[in-house]
């Protein structure tokens, strides 16, 4: 499976990634009691110059799996490769001279920016780090920087709360550039921000991958945005990959079932398109990570779960057609579960699992 | 609806202000609207263009804030809650007109068990006795969706999960049978499954209880399959209303065609970049002299830079306050 997830031009690849957060009990000696399996077997590639969308519900491990693959937080087991080499085994300087090529844009701009700081000295502070340029090259790097995400050079001098959401983003993302990184991981960039201004910091990243040749890991639980901006996206459920495939081919037909009720619980800003559509509602919340339920995650919540089958064993992630992987023991060579909207806002499946390929 | 009698609330050049030390910030300016019964309206508008204070004068929580001056009157079933005394007042809210927070995390007190919260409410306003209280609380909750109601009413709020604690708030609202329901930004804090879990509740609940509900948001696509009508607001006033079906397909204030452009839509092919409203949301102590949305729009000539356009009908039952309506949506092709 490993093998076949990846790809001839990975820059960043992920395999079998674990992170279980420790539940102890105890005060002075703490016993563990149990865990939190954030992230529970990701296997995927990032590849070069590529914009991977990860979409879940909040609590399903996107942005453990953000933290981990710039070992932010060290995972529990499985590694992670950049460019052919396994960053878990790295500590110090050598770790540090590996997450140059590495960065990360952050949901709050207001608490991902220190208050403290002037602007020049945030977007400067990598650089220091990194001992790139002595001071006077620094300012003309930190000058040229605020000109690319659209902020007057003149301001640097600065502080935070002196600028809008939007605008504090954009420093956020200029300090993220500062090293001239790769690879940037992008968690909920957008979440926070006004809604006339998603779409200029959208752009502007888009704008900027393209400059730059960088490739992002976009994180995100907004379909639409991930949709718009991703070229792969991959789905999570509960610590797991439940899909993963070309955006146009997993928005045209998704596979797995809570890939798509996931996308028919997405509402359209249109009331004629509205009234034609009969979203499937799922039943019951996300169950919690501390004890997830046993085989497939989501069996819980599936409307096609089959007893015995889906309750007791693992669906690997597999290709179940070239180029698309999913994790669902019912989708076959020929047919997959389709859920629709029924009567009484319950989600049933169409009958059928033989017949032709695609609705 | 029109200007009939039959108005349920009706809104007249409510405008709220909050002196601070920037000066004045004119938070909602000159705000009317109505809503008949049991209608589905939808205040729709970014943070700090005023909805939500909007609500808060409705149901009497504005007035309570420090330094806020208001005018205009805000008349539920033709009596003015804003010169009502307060224990007049106090006897419709909470009963006659409740409301849903986005929070459902901070807006339900964690020291009380859901049995207390519920009954509360049912024990003050209708007088029931507590074992009566206990019994119809059940029973709410049962209808809101919450399983095994009769034991979980003894539990307290850390105990449920966001979308079920949402279910609660929603409960909590509808327990006196109010006539009016504000619910500000019910789904933002949840997830996509729950949001639509929780939006097709409160519409059913709605026509079963025949209450009318505001929903207060953001997010346009909240709105479009569940209100019939919908206000726009921009920098404290109404720019553009009007019946949900024409305002989405023809809207008539730039504002609203920017808002609807800018976010990517699932039904649409992609595109390349995203339109965007250009520069940055209003400072509301330091509003230009014309239309406050002239900074920010495409159609915007020296007319706008002077003059603030007034909130006026552009037939069909709409409104919009914008002196380039007439020739918007031509405009507005040519830009996309």
């Amino acid at each position: 499976m490993t093998a076949a997830v990846a790809s001839g031009d990975a820059l960043v690849r992920v395999e079998d990634l674990r992170v279980h957060f420790p539940i102890t009990s105890g005060v002075v000696f703490q016993r563990k009691v149990g865990a939190v399996y954030a992230v529970d077997g990701l296997t995927f590639d990032v590849r070069r110059g590529e914009t991977l969308g990860l979409v879940g519900e909040s609590g399903c491990g996107k942005s453990t799996t953000g933290r981990a693959i710039l070992q932010l937080i060290r995972p529990t087991a499985g590694r992670v490769l950049y460019e052919g080499s396994d960053l878990a085994d790295l500590r110090g300087r050598r770790l540090r001279k590996q997450r140059k090529r590495m960065q990360m844009i952050f949901q709050d701009p207001y608490a991902s920016l220190n208050s403290r700081m002037t602007v020049g000295d945030i977007i400067g502070e990598p650089l220091l780090v990194h001992r790139m340029g002595g001071k006077a090259e620094r300012k003309t790097r930190v000058r040229e920087l605020l000109e690319t995400v659209g902020i007057n050079p003149n301001t640097l001098n600065r502080y935070p709360h002196e600028f809008s959401g939007g605008q504090r983003q954009r420093i956020g993302i200029a300090r993220a550039l500062a090293v001239e990184p790769n690879f940037i991981v992008c968690d909920e960039p957008i979440s926070a921000l006004d809604v006339s201004i998603r779409a200029q910091i959208i752009n502007l990243l888009q704008q900027l991958q393209r400059e730059f040749g960088l490739t992002y890991l976009f994180i995100a639980h907004d379909l639409s945005v991930v949709r718009h901006i991703s070229d792969r996206v991959a789905v999570m459920y509960l610590g797991r990959i439940v899909e993963l495939a070309e955006n146009a081919v997993l928005y045209g037909e998704p596979m797995h079932p809570y890939t798509q009720a996931l996308l028919s619980a997405v509402p359209i800003p249109d009331p004629e398109a509205e009234e034609r559509r009969r979203p499937v509602v799922l039943t019951g919340d996300v169950p919690s990570p501390v004890e997830p339920p046993s085989g497939c995650h989501f069996h819980t919540r599936c409307p096609a779960a089959r007893e015995g089958l889906c309750d007791a064993q693992d669906p690997p992630l597999r290709e179940v057609r070239p180029g698309r992987w999913a994790s669902c023991h019912l989708i076959t060579e020929t047919d997959y579960p389709r859920i629709r909207a029924g009567e009484d806002d319950l989600a049933v499946v169409a009958g059928s699992t033989e017949g032709g390929d695609g609705p | 609806m029109g200007a009939d009698g039959r108005a349920l609330l009706r809104l007249t050049d409510l405008t709220v202000d909050f002196a601070s030390q920037e000066g004045m910030v004119h938070a909602v300016d000159r705000v009317s609207f109505q809503v008949a019964p049991g209608e589905l309206v939808g205040l729709v508008g970014e943070s700090g263009c005023g909805k939500s204070v909007t609500a808060g004068a409705i149901i009497g929580l504005t007035g309570m804030l420090p330094n806020v001056t208001m005018s205009g009157s805000v008349e539920f079933d033709g009596r003015d809650l804003l010169t009502l005394p307060e224990a007049e007042v106090r006897a419709i809210r909470g009963r006659q007109i409740s409301m849903i927070f986005q929070d459902p995390i901070t807006s339900l007190n964690p020291v009380l068990s859901i049995e207390r919260l519920m009954t509360e409410g049912l024990e003050l306003h209708l007088g029931l006795s507590h074992a009566d209280a206990v019994k119809r609380s059940i029973a709410l909750l049962d209808e809101v969706g919450i399983p095994k109601a009769a034991s979980r009413i003894k539990d307290y709020p850390h105990q449920f999960s966001g979308g079920m604690r949402q279910r609660v708030m929603i409960a909590i609202a509808l327990s006196c049978n109010p006539r009016l329901l504000l619910a500000d930004e019910p789904t933002t804090a949840l997830d996509v499954t729950i949001q639509a879990q929780i939006l097709r509740l409160l519409k059913r609940l709605s026509r079963e209880h025949e209450a009318a509900v505001i929903v207060i948001t953001h997010d346009l696509g909240v709105v479009a399959g569940m209100c019939r009508r919908i206000l726009v607001m921009y920098a404290g006033r109404i720019v553009e209303s009007g019946p949900a079906k024409a305002l989405f397909a023809r809207p008539h204030h730039p504002y609203t065609v920017g808002l609807l452009k800018s976010v990517p839509r699932l039904d649409e092919p992609r595109r390349d970049t995203l339109q965007t409203i250009s520069g940055l949301p209003p400072d509301l102590a330091h509003l230009p002299p014309g239309c406050a949305f002239a900074p920010r729009c495409f159609l915007a000539t020296d007319e706008c830079w002077q003059a603030e356009p007034e909130l006026a009908s552009t037939g069909d039952g709409r409104l919009s306050a914008c002196f380039h309506s007439a020739s918007l949506h031509e405009a507005a092709g040519v830009v996309a």
